[in-house]
């Protein structure tokens, strides 16, 4: 792919990934009576409000009861249905994590568990309501496709993917809007990271909503700095894209991960645990939310508090790149 | 306090919890008004609760399980001296303790609630350790009719009859409304209270906006010997405020400048009423 294609200098704004998902759900459901929401007191946050009106009878609300609502998604889904159980991803990852374990990816019933208001996203409501925690849960279950969209079409095509799939998938997502990430390249595979900047001095791999700071820095870095780095939207946790991690650390450039999660667990962690692993020595760091009682606030605060920002991540690249060359 | 001066504490708190959430451009406020007479009159009549003894372990325990409308709270632990009001212009604010949900990291505030469901299990292993314990202090929740679906509820209110635990008071604040729409219409939670006896607890309707039947049921002691106590109180989301009054978007809509000055204007109206 050609570098003046790939590293635009702006990007366009999108909308918030859950609302292109109630968009992709719409569009799928128009065609295929097999679709089916479940949502728990969440058709508001879930965008599906006009879901529920266009296909009443594709929509099945359970109330608060989140375990209740993945265990009617699994028995949905063993009947054939393709049910896309639809809450905050606090209360699903948690609440509902026995039901995910045994009803959806033990017992092999495809559901796709639609993860909302993820990450911090919430902010000042709390800890109660934040999920720090899902990609380190559910990337120690077995049958399951754990997936974060950064853009609007990374969100758009994890739907139409899961819809298709008939696996068990997790699909998180957040409520900010996001701007279209490396337009140029339309392609879109579960368990293959999209590089949405090219560069070879350093590289930041991100998720989710953390993707976009990672490109501002990193356009920052090469303005300011002539730091080349190359951003990766890492959108699948589980399948790790280990193929192009190796793509990445072969030169033995600093890496930086970034995530809207503990720094336990998530998507650091399962990178540095491949590359250690195949003997890989690249300045590693992972940049996410500490072990410690999470600073309240907004999300946008909650991140510049922890350096999940183009400042946050320009400094850590800025000194990881002068270690590196000493 | 007369009971005319407890009336017109609960005009003042609806004024307060209104204030804050439109100084925070964020809060719950349609169930924080369903629910602030029933917060006025434990916190003022009912807990045996003191802002300088807050760790005495006799105290009377209050989890609100409907941790959202904590904004109630708020300005009710306030103006019961826990801490100062002026705090709370840092609601939801970068770094503040005063976030979305009850926390502990604010005076007063027993348990960190927010994700439904959680009150009443800690209720009832406060009430069994009071048991054990032999101690007098009782121990009380708040839910949401919202919340009943939970299978956690379910679970305690098994646990807690099972235990006889007649010093636990679980209040539900019953607006017969959530996010989505009415109870009715999102999970059908009718009979509660043929429900709630063939558990086994002992239960009681009161007018959960009318202070006098909210004080007789929650200070008249157990309402059956060995059974827990559960009081349904009818209440209606939005109330005081007539344009919120049933309406569903104000589950956690933030008045706009002129629906402020409104809701203050009908506040004052009813505040002249009592006096
Ligand atoms: C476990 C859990 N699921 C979902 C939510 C999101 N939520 C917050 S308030 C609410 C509606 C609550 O309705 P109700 O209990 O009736 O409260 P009220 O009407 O008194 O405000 C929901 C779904 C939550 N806080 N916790
Ligand atoms: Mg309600």
């Amino acid at each position: 792919m050609e570098l003046d294609k790939i590293n635009e200098t702006e990007l366009k704004l999108g909308k918030a990934n859950q609302v292109v998902f109630s968009e992709t759900l719409q569009e799928l459901a128009a065609n295929d009576t097999s679709i089916i929401a479940v949502t728990s007191d969440s058709r508001g946050s879930g965008k599906l409000v006009p879901f529920g009106e266009k296909y009443p009878n594709q929509i099945v609300e359970v109330g608060i009861a989140e375990q209740n609502l993945v265990g009617v998604a699994a028995g949905l889904a063993a009947a054939g249905k393709k049910a896309f159980a639809v809450s905050p991803a606090c209360f699903l990852s948690a609440r509902a994590l026995e039901q995910i374990k045994n009803d959806v990816t033990y017992s092999d019933n495809p559901v796709i568990l639609v993860g909302i208001s993820a990450g911090v996203s919430y902010g000042a409501l709390g800890t109660t309501h934040h999920s720090l925690h899902d990609y380190a849960v559910l990337r120690a279950i077995n049958n399951i496709v754990v997936v974060a969209p950064a853009d609007n079409f990374e969100t758009e095509q994890a739907v139409r993917h899961a819809a298709a799939l008939k696996k068990p998938v997790y699909i998180r997502l957040g409520k900010k809007e996001m701007p279209f990430l490396n337009e140029a390249d339309k392609t879109f595979e579960f368990g293959k990271g999209r590089v949405v900047r090219e560069g070879d001095d350093l590289a930041i791999i991100a998720i989710g909503e953390t993707v976009y700071p990672a490109w501002l820095a990193a356009k920052k870095l090469e303005n300011e700095l002539g730091i080349k780095t190359t951003v990766v939207s890492m959108h699948t946790i589980k399948p790790l894209d280990t193929d192009l991690l190796d793509r990445i650390s072969a030169n033995g450039r600093p890496i930086i991960t970034v995530e809207e999660h503990m720094v336990n667990g998530g998507l650091g962690d399962a990178c540095a645990s491949y590359l250690f692993q195949k003997g890989s020595r690249n300045p590693f760091h992972i940049v996410g939310i500490p072990d410690e009682y999470t600073v309240t606030g907004s999300q946008v605060e909650i991140f510049s508090h922890y350096g999940i920002s183009e400042e946050g991540l320009f400094n850590q690249g800025k000194e990881m790149m002068s270690q590196y060359s000493k | 306090m007369t009971n005319k001066e407890l009336n017109l504490k609960s005009v003042f708190l609806r004024k307060n919890l209104l204030k804050y959430i439109y100084i925070a451009k964020a809060g719950h406020t349609g169930g924080s008004l369903s629910c602030v007479d029933i917060l006025n009159v434990l916190y003022n009549r009912v807990l045996n609760v003191n802002p300088d003894d807050f760790k005495n372990p006799n105290r009377d325990r209050y989890i609100q399980s409907k941790g959202h409308c904590v904004e109630a709270l708020f300005v009710t632990l306030a103006d019961r001296g826990f801490f100062p009001e002026s705090d709370l212009e840092t609601l939801c604010q970068y770094q503040s303790h005063y976030i979305g949900h009850p926390t502990k990291k604010v005076h007063g505030v027993e348990q960190n609630t927010g994700a439904l469901g959680h009150g009443l299990p800690i209720c009832v292993g406060e009430a069994i350790a009071a048991k054990l314990d032999n101690k007098k202090h009782r121990v009380f929740t708040l839910l949401g009719d919202g919340e009943l679906p939970e299978g956690s509820n379910w679970e305690a209110f098994l646990s807690a009859s099972h235990y006889k635990l007649d010093n636990l008071y679980a209040i539900l604040d019953y607006n017969k409304q959530q996010i989505t729409g009415s109870n009715k219409d999102v999970m059908n939670t009718d009979s509660v209270r043929e429900k709630l006896e063939s558990f086994g607890w002992a239960v009681k309707e009161v007018d959960g906006h009318n202070l006098e039947q909210l004080e007789d049921a929650l200070n008249s002691g157990a309402f059956e010997e060995g059974k827990p106590n559960f009081i349904i109180a009818h209440t209606t989301k939005g109330k005081g405020i007539s344009y919120m009054e049933g309406v569903l978007k104000w589950h956690h809509g933030v008045p706009s400048e002129e629906q402020y000055a409104l809701a203050m204007s009908e506040l004052n109206e009813m505040q002249a009423l009592i006096s």
